[in-house]
Protein backbone atom coordinates (compact mmCIF):
# COMPACT_ATOMS: atom_id res chain seq x y z
CA UNK A 1 0.00 0.00 0.00
CA UNK A 2 2.99 2.33 1.14
CA UNK A 3 4.23 1.25 -1.96
CA UNK A 4 2.06 2.33 -4.30
CA UNK A 5 1.26 5.66 -2.66
CA UNK A 6 5.22 6.40 -2.99
CA UNK A 7 4.83 5.57 -6.81
CA UNK A 8 1.86 7.99 -6.92
CA UNK A 9 3.87 10.78 -5.40
CA UNK A 10 6.88 10.00 -7.93
CA UNK A 11 3.99 10.07 -10.84
CA UNK A 12 3.07 13.36 -9.72
CA UNK A 13 6.38 15.34 -8.91
CA UNK A 14 7.92 13.63 -11.86
CA UNK A 15 5.22 15.76 -14.00
CA UNK A 16 6.29 19.06 -12.61
CA UNK A 17 9.25 21.28 -13.37
CA UNK A 18 9.55 21.53 -9.68
CA UNK A 19 11.83 18.03 -9.50
CA UNK A 20 14.23 18.57 -11.66
CA UNK A 21 15.05 22.24 -11.37
CA UNK A 22 15.67 21.49 -7.68
CA UNK A 23 17.56 18.20 -8.88
CA UNK A 24 19.79 20.30 -11.31
CA UNK A 25 20.73 22.89 -8.45
CA UNK A 26 21.21 19.93 -6.20
CA UNK A 27 23.59 18.63 -8.64
CA UNK A 28 25.38 21.01 -8.59
CA UNK A 29 26.00 21.77 -4.86
CA UNK A 30 26.92 18.36 -4.63
CA UNK A 31 29.30 18.74 -7.78
CA UNK A 32 30.89 21.86 -6.45
CA UNK A 33 31.89 19.77 -2.67
CA UNK A 34 32.73 17.09 -5.15
CA UNK A 35 35.44 18.94 -6.82
CA UNK A 36 36.72 20.85 -3.75
CA UNK A 37 37.35 17.71 -2.10
CA UNK A 38 39.74 16.71 -5.25
CA UNK A 39 41.40 19.58 -5.07
CA UNK A 40 39.54 21.91 -7.13
CA UNK A 41 40.70 19.59 -10.54
CA UNK A 42 39.67 20.95 -13.85
CA UNK A 43 39.13 17.24 -14.66
CA UNK A 44 36.40 16.60 -12.39
CA UNK A 45 34.95 20.30 -13.22
CA UNK A 46 31.66 20.81 -10.92
CA UNK A 47 29.69 21.17 -14.57
CA UNK A 48 31.02 18.49 -15.74
CA UNK A 49 30.33 16.20 -12.53
CA UNK A 50 26.44 17.77 -12.61
CA UNK A 51 26.21 16.99 -15.78
CA UNK A 52 27.44 13.19 -14.95
CA UNK A 53 25.29 13.08 -12.14
CA UNK A 54 22.01 14.32 -13.80
CA UNK A 55 22.48 12.07 -16.59
CA UNK A 56 22.84 8.91 -14.30
CA UNK A 57 19.60 10.31 -12.49
CA UNK A 58 17.44 10.44 -16.04
CA UNK A 59 18.77 6.68 -17.01
CA UNK A 60 18.05 5.22 -13.42
CA UNK A 61 14.31 6.82 -13.49
CA UNK A 62 13.76 6.31 -16.93
CA UNK A 63 13.28 10.36 -17.49
CA UNK A 64 13.40 11.59 -21.24
CA UNK A 65 15.21 14.93 -21.84
CA UNK A 66 12.19 16.67 -22.56
CA UNK A 67 10.44 16.24 -19.25
CA UNK A 68 14.02 16.94 -17.76
CA UNK A 69 13.49 20.17 -19.71
CA UNK A 70 10.78 21.63 -18.43
CA UNK A 71 12.15 22.13 -15.39
CA UNK A 72 15.97 23.02 -16.28
CA UNK A 73 14.24 25.76 -19.17
CA UNK A 74 14.43 28.18 -15.95
CA UNK A 75 18.06 28.18 -15.46
CA UNK A 76 18.90 27.73 -19.55
CA UNK A 77 16.74 30.50 -20.20
CA UNK A 78 18.59 33.01 -17.95
CA UNK A 79 21.90 32.24 -20.52
CA UNK A 80 20.51 34.76 -23.07
CA UNK A 81 20.57 37.80 -20.26
CA UNK A 82 24.11 36.39 -18.90
CA UNK A 83 25.74 36.90 -22.28
CA UNK A 84 24.12 40.04 -22.68
CA UNK A 85 25.51 40.58 -19.30
CA UNK A 86 29.42 39.66 -20.74
CA UNK A 87 29.21 43.57 -21.81
CA UNK A 88 29.53 44.55 -18.31
CA UNK A 89 33.59 42.98 -17.64
CA UNK A 90 34.31 44.27 -21.59
CA UNK A 91 33.37 47.74 -20.66
CA UNK A 92 35.22 47.44 -17.17
CA UNK A 93 38.19 46.15 -19.26
CA UNK A 94 38.29 48.75 -22.11
CA UNK A 95 41.21 50.63 -20.78
CA UNK A 96 43.24 48.06 -21.18
CA UNK A 97 42.13 47.52 -24.37
CA UNK A 98 42.96 50.76 -25.74
CA UNK A 99 46.40 50.50 -24.18
CA UNK A 100 47.05 46.95 -25.88
CA UNK A 101 44.86 47.94 -28.80
CA UNK A 102 47.34 46.23 -31.92
CA UNK A 103 48.31 43.59 -29.87
CA UNK A 104 44.90 42.50 -28.81
CA UNK A 105 43.43 42.84 -32.55
CA UNK A 106 45.89 40.45 -34.02
CA UNK A 107 45.85 38.25 -31.56
CA UNK A 108 42.77 38.17 -31.49
CA UNK A 109 41.80 37.78 -34.96
CA UNK A 110 44.83 35.14 -35.40
CA UNK A 111 43.19 32.74 -32.51
CA UNK A 112 39.88 32.71 -33.79
CA UNK A 113 40.69 31.88 -37.36
CA UNK A 114 43.45 29.00 -35.67
CA UNK A 115 40.12 27.48 -33.39
CA UNK A 116 37.65 27.63 -36.42
CA UNK A 117 39.61 26.17 -39.30
CA UNK A 118 41.85 23.81 -37.00
CA UNK A 119 38.48 22.26 -35.89
CA UNK A 120 36.67 22.05 -38.97
CA UNK A 121 39.41 20.48 -40.50
CA UNK A 122 40.53 18.13 -38.60
CA UNK A 123 36.99 17.02 -38.07
CA UNK A 124 36.63 16.76 -41.87
CA UNK A 125 39.78 15.04 -42.61
CA UNK A 126 38.90 12.62 -39.68
CA UNK A 127 35.52 11.89 -41.68
CA UNK A 128 33.06 13.64 -39.15
CA UNK A 129 29.58 14.25 -40.02
CA UNK A 130 28.66 17.82 -41.10
CA UNK A 131 26.49 18.57 -38.40
CA UNK A 132 29.28 17.23 -35.58
CA UNK A 133 31.47 19.50 -37.64
CA UNK A 134 29.19 22.74 -36.98
CA UNK A 135 28.69 21.41 -33.52
CA UNK A 136 32.64 21.60 -32.93
CA UNK A 137 33.29 24.82 -34.54
CA UNK A 138 32.52 27.57 -32.15
CA UNK A 139 34.35 25.01 -29.34
CA UNK A 140 36.42 27.86 -27.96
CA UNK A 141 33.46 30.41 -27.61
CA UNK A 142 31.76 30.73 -24.42
CA UNK A 143 28.87 28.39 -24.19
CA UNK A 144 26.11 30.44 -24.20
CA UNK A 145 27.56 32.35 -27.36
CA UNK A 146 28.77 29.08 -28.96
CA UNK A 147 25.31 27.54 -28.40
CA UNK A 148 23.44 30.43 -30.47
CA UNK A 149 25.98 29.95 -33.24
CA UNK A 150 25.42 26.01 -33.43
CA UNK A 151 21.42 26.92 -33.72
CA UNK A 152 22.34 29.43 -36.43
CA UNK A 153 24.59 27.24 -38.26
CA UNK A 154 22.38 24.49 -37.91
CA UNK A 155 24.66 22.23 -35.78
CA UNK A 156 23.34 20.62 -32.16
CA UNK A 157 23.49 22.83 -29.99
CA UNK A 158 23.59 20.48 -26.92
CA UNK A 159 26.40 18.68 -28.46
CA UNK A 160 28.31 22.34 -28.57
CA UNK A 161 27.91 23.08 -25.11
CA UNK A 162 29.48 19.60 -23.89
CA UNK A 163 32.25 20.48 -26.41
CA UNK A 164 32.21 23.47 -25.38
CA UNK A 165 32.75 22.36 -21.63
CA UNK A 166 35.23 19.42 -22.86
CA UNK A 167 37.52 22.05 -24.76
CA UNK A 168 37.47 24.31 -21.25
CA UNK A 169 39.18 20.77 -20.09
CA UNK A 170 41.83 20.43 -22.68
CA UNK A 171 42.67 23.72 -22.00
CA UNK A 172 43.19 23.86 -18.97
CA UNK A 173 45.37 20.68 -19.28
CA UNK A 174 47.56 21.54 -22.18
CA UNK A 175 47.87 25.25 -21.31
CA UNK A 176 50.33 25.26 -19.09
CA UNK A 177 52.77 22.86 -21.04
CA UNK A 178 52.52 24.63 -24.05
CA UNK A 179 53.47 27.97 -22.36
CA UNK A 180 56.23 25.60 -20.10
CA UNK A 181 57.45 23.90 -23.39
CA UNK A 182 57.72 27.49 -25.55
CA UNK A 183 58.67 29.27 -22.20
CA UNK A 184 55.91 32.06 -22.56
CA UNK A 185 55.90 33.79 -18.60
CA UNK A 186 54.19 36.81 -19.26
CA UNK A 187 50.90 36.45 -17.43
CA UNK A 188 49.38 38.71 -19.84
CA UNK A 189 50.57 36.36 -22.82
CA UNK A 190 48.90 33.47 -20.51
CA UNK A 191 45.77 35.17 -19.77
CA UNK A 192 44.87 36.10 -23.40
CA UNK A 193 45.39 33.21 -24.60
CA UNK A 194 43.74 31.05 -21.91
CA UNK A 195 40.57 32.87 -22.36
CA UNK A 196 40.50 32.35 -26.31
CA UNK A 197 41.05 29.17 -26.51
CA UNK A 198 39.39 27.33 -23.43
CA UNK A 199 36.57 30.41 -22.52
CA UNK A 200 35.52 30.55 -18.99
CA UNK A 201 37.39 27.12 -17.99
CA UNK A 202 40.55 29.00 -19.23
CA UNK A 203 39.60 32.46 -17.08
CA UNK A 204 38.98 30.35 -14.07
CA UNK A 205 42.35 28.41 -14.64
CA UNK A 206 44.19 31.68 -14.83
CA UNK A 207 42.60 33.47 -11.51
CA UNK A 208 43.06 30.25 -9.29
CA UNK A 209 46.93 29.50 -10.62
CA UNK A 210 48.21 32.41 -12.62
CA UNK A 211 47.30 35.56 -11.11
CA UNK A 212 44.76 38.64 -10.83
CA UNK A 213 46.24 39.70 -13.81
CA UNK A 214 46.30 36.97 -16.23
CA UNK A 215 42.53 36.38 -14.92
CA UNK A 216 41.70 39.92 -16.10
CA UNK A 217 43.34 39.18 -19.33
CA UNK A 218 41.49 35.89 -19.75
CA UNK A 219 38.22 37.12 -19.17
CA UNK A 220 38.53 40.14 -21.56
CA UNK A 221 39.82 37.57 -24.16
CA UNK A 222 36.52 35.14 -23.29
CA UNK A 223 34.18 38.22 -23.80
CA UNK A 224 36.03 39.87 -26.76
CA UNK A 225 36.56 36.47 -28.95
CA UNK A 226 32.83 35.34 -28.31
CA UNK A 227 31.53 38.34 -29.91
CA UNK A 228 34.18 38.57 -32.52
CA UNK A 229 33.78 34.52 -33.79
CA UNK A 230 29.80 35.40 -33.79
CA UNK A 231 30.28 37.55 -36.43
CA UNK A 232 33.31 35.51 -38.20
CA UNK A 233 32.17 32.16 -37.99
CA UNK A 234 29.89 32.03 -40.15
CA UNK A 235 31.62 33.07 -43.59
CA UNK A 236 35.26 30.69 -42.38
CA UNK A 237 32.28 27.67 -42.00
CA UNK A 238 31.18 28.96 -45.44
CA UNK A 239 34.82 29.18 -47.16
CA UNK A 240 34.76 24.91 -45.88
CA UNK A 241 31.41 24.50 -48.27
CA UNK A 242 29.16 23.54 -45.12
CA UNK B 1 13.65 47.10 -6.96
CA UNK B 2 17.88 47.49 -8.46
CA UNK B 3 17.43 43.17 -9.46
CA UNK B 4 14.27 44.06 -11.22
CA UNK B 5 15.79 47.08 -13.10
CA UNK B 6 19.12 45.28 -13.97
CA UNK B 7 17.37 42.36 -15.44
CA UNK B 8 15.31 44.52 -17.30
CA UNK B 9 17.71 45.84 -18.69
CA UNK B 10 19.73 42.94 -19.94
CA UNK B 11 16.27 41.60 -20.97
CA UNK B 12 15.53 44.72 -22.89
CA UNK B 13 19.00 44.71 -24.31
CA UNK B 14 18.38 40.81 -25.48
CA UNK B 15 15.16 41.90 -27.17
CA UNK B 16 16.38 44.58 -29.32
CA UNK B 17 19.35 42.11 -30.58
CA UNK B 18 17.21 39.48 -31.30
CA UNK B 19 14.57 42.03 -33.00
CA UNK B 20 17.96 43.07 -35.33
CA UNK B 21 19.07 39.41 -35.59
CA UNK B 22 15.65 38.12 -36.65
CA UNK B 23 14.72 41.73 -39.33
CA UNK B 24 18.33 41.19 -40.98
CA UNK B 25 18.33 37.63 -40.91
CA UNK B 26 22.19 38.13 -39.38
CA UNK B 27 24.03 34.99 -38.51
CA UNK B 28 24.97 36.48 -35.23
CA UNK B 29 22.75 35.00 -32.09
CA UNK B 30 20.26 37.81 -30.78
CA UNK B 31 21.79 37.54 -27.20
CA UNK B 32 25.33 38.57 -28.61
CA UNK B 33 24.03 41.49 -30.77
CA UNK B 34 22.26 42.53 -27.15
CA UNK B 35 25.87 42.54 -25.80
CA UNK B 36 26.94 44.40 -28.46
CA UNK B 37 23.81 47.10 -28.10
CA UNK B 38 24.48 47.14 -23.85
CA UNK B 39 28.35 47.64 -24.54
CA UNK B 40 28.09 50.36 -27.03
CA UNK B 41 25.10 52.20 -24.58
CA UNK B 42 27.27 51.78 -21.61
CA UNK B 43 30.32 53.72 -23.29
CA UNK B 44 27.58 56.11 -24.62
CA UNK B 45 26.66 57.08 -20.82
CA UNK B 46 30.09 56.38 -19.73
CA UNK B 47 29.41 54.33 -16.35
CA UNK B 48 27.68 51.11 -15.02
CA UNK B 49 24.29 51.73 -12.95
CA UNK B 50 24.24 49.88 -10.04
CA UNK B 51 21.38 47.63 -10.38
CA UNK B 52 22.94 46.48 -13.87
CA UNK B 53 26.64 45.77 -11.84
CA UNK B 54 24.32 43.50 -9.32
CA UNK B 55 22.11 41.69 -11.28
CA UNK B 56 24.81 41.06 -14.36
CA UNK B 57 27.52 40.18 -12.19
CA UNK B 58 25.27 38.00 -9.89
CA UNK B 59 24.41 35.97 -13.39
CA UNK B 60 28.31 35.91 -14.22
CA UNK B 61 29.23 34.54 -11.01
CA UNK B 62 26.92 31.62 -11.61
CA UNK B 63 27.34 31.09 -15.06
CA UNK B 64 28.32 27.56 -15.17
CA UNK B 65 25.53 26.42 -13.67
CA UNK B 66 23.22 27.66 -16.36
CA UNK B 67 25.27 25.24 -18.61
CA UNK B 68 24.22 22.14 -17.02
CA UNK B 69 20.57 22.29 -18.38
CA UNK B 70 22.18 22.06 -22.19
CA UNK B 71 24.86 19.84 -21.02
CA UNK B 72 22.67 17.37 -19.71
CA UNK B 73 21.02 17.41 -23.26
CA UNK B 74 24.25 15.05 -24.25
CA UNK B 75 21.86 12.37 -23.31
CA UNK B 76 20.39 12.83 -26.43
CA UNK B 77 23.27 12.49 -28.29
CA UNK B 78 25.21 9.33 -27.20
CA UNK B 79 24.86 7.49 -30.89
CA UNK B 80 26.42 10.23 -32.30
CA UNK B 81 29.49 10.70 -29.76
CA UNK B 82 30.52 7.15 -29.60
CA UNK B 83 30.26 6.78 -33.34
CA UNK B 84 32.33 9.49 -33.49
CA UNK B 85 33.93 9.75 -29.89
CA UNK B 86 38.07 9.44 -31.44
CA UNK B 87 37.40 12.67 -33.51
CA UNK B 88 36.04 14.41 -31.24
CA UNK B 89 38.32 13.80 -28.92
CA UNK B 90 41.58 14.48 -31.60
CA UNK B 91 40.00 16.89 -33.07
CA UNK B 92 39.69 18.93 -29.54
CA UNK B 93 43.18 18.16 -28.26
CA UNK B 94 44.36 19.13 -31.35
CA UNK B 95 42.69 22.10 -32.03
CA UNK B 96 42.60 23.34 -28.91
CA UNK B 97 46.38 23.31 -28.33
CA UNK B 98 47.13 24.92 -31.72
CA UNK B 99 45.03 27.52 -30.66
CA UNK B 100 46.79 28.30 -27.53
CA UNK B 101 50.42 27.87 -29.69
CA UNK B 102 49.67 30.41 -32.12
CA UNK B 103 47.59 32.97 -30.27
CA UNK B 104 50.55 33.06 -27.60
CA UNK B 105 52.89 33.35 -30.11
CA UNK B 106 51.18 36.08 -32.11
CA UNK B 107 50.88 37.79 -28.83
CA UNK B 108 54.04 37.82 -27.89
CA UNK B 109 55.53 38.99 -31.26
CA UNK B 110 53.12 41.70 -31.41
CA UNK B 111 53.37 42.74 -27.73
CA UNK B 112 57.52 43.09 -28.54
CA UNK B 113 57.44 44.84 -31.52
CA UNK B 114 54.77 47.44 -30.33
CA UNK B 115 56.85 47.80 -27.28
CA UNK B 116 60.47 48.56 -29.28
CA UNK B 117 57.89 50.69 -31.98
CA UNK B 118 56.95 52.92 -28.94
CA UNK B 119 59.99 53.46 -27.41
CA UNK B 120 61.56 54.49 -30.85
CA UNK B 121 58.78 57.21 -30.66
CA UNK B 122 59.88 58.74 -27.61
Amino acid sequence: MSGFGLEQIWVYLSATPLLHLFATLLAFIVATRINRWVGGTPLLHPVIVAIALLIGFLLLTGTDYATYFEGAQFLHFLLGPATVALAIPLYDHRERVRRMLWPIVIGTMTGIVTAVISAVSIAMVLGADPQTVLSLAPKSVTSPIAMGIAEKLGGIPSLTAGLVLLTGVVGCIVGPWIFRMTRITDPTIQGYSMGLAAHGFGTAYCFASVGAVAGAFSGLAMGLSGLVTAFVLPSIVHLFGL
Amino acid sequence: MSLIIGLSILLGCQFLGEIVSRTFALPVPGPVLGMLILLIALMIRGGIPKSLRTMGEGLLKYLTLLFVPAGVGLIQHFGLISREIWILIITLIVSTSLTILVTSQTLQRVARRDVSSRKHNT
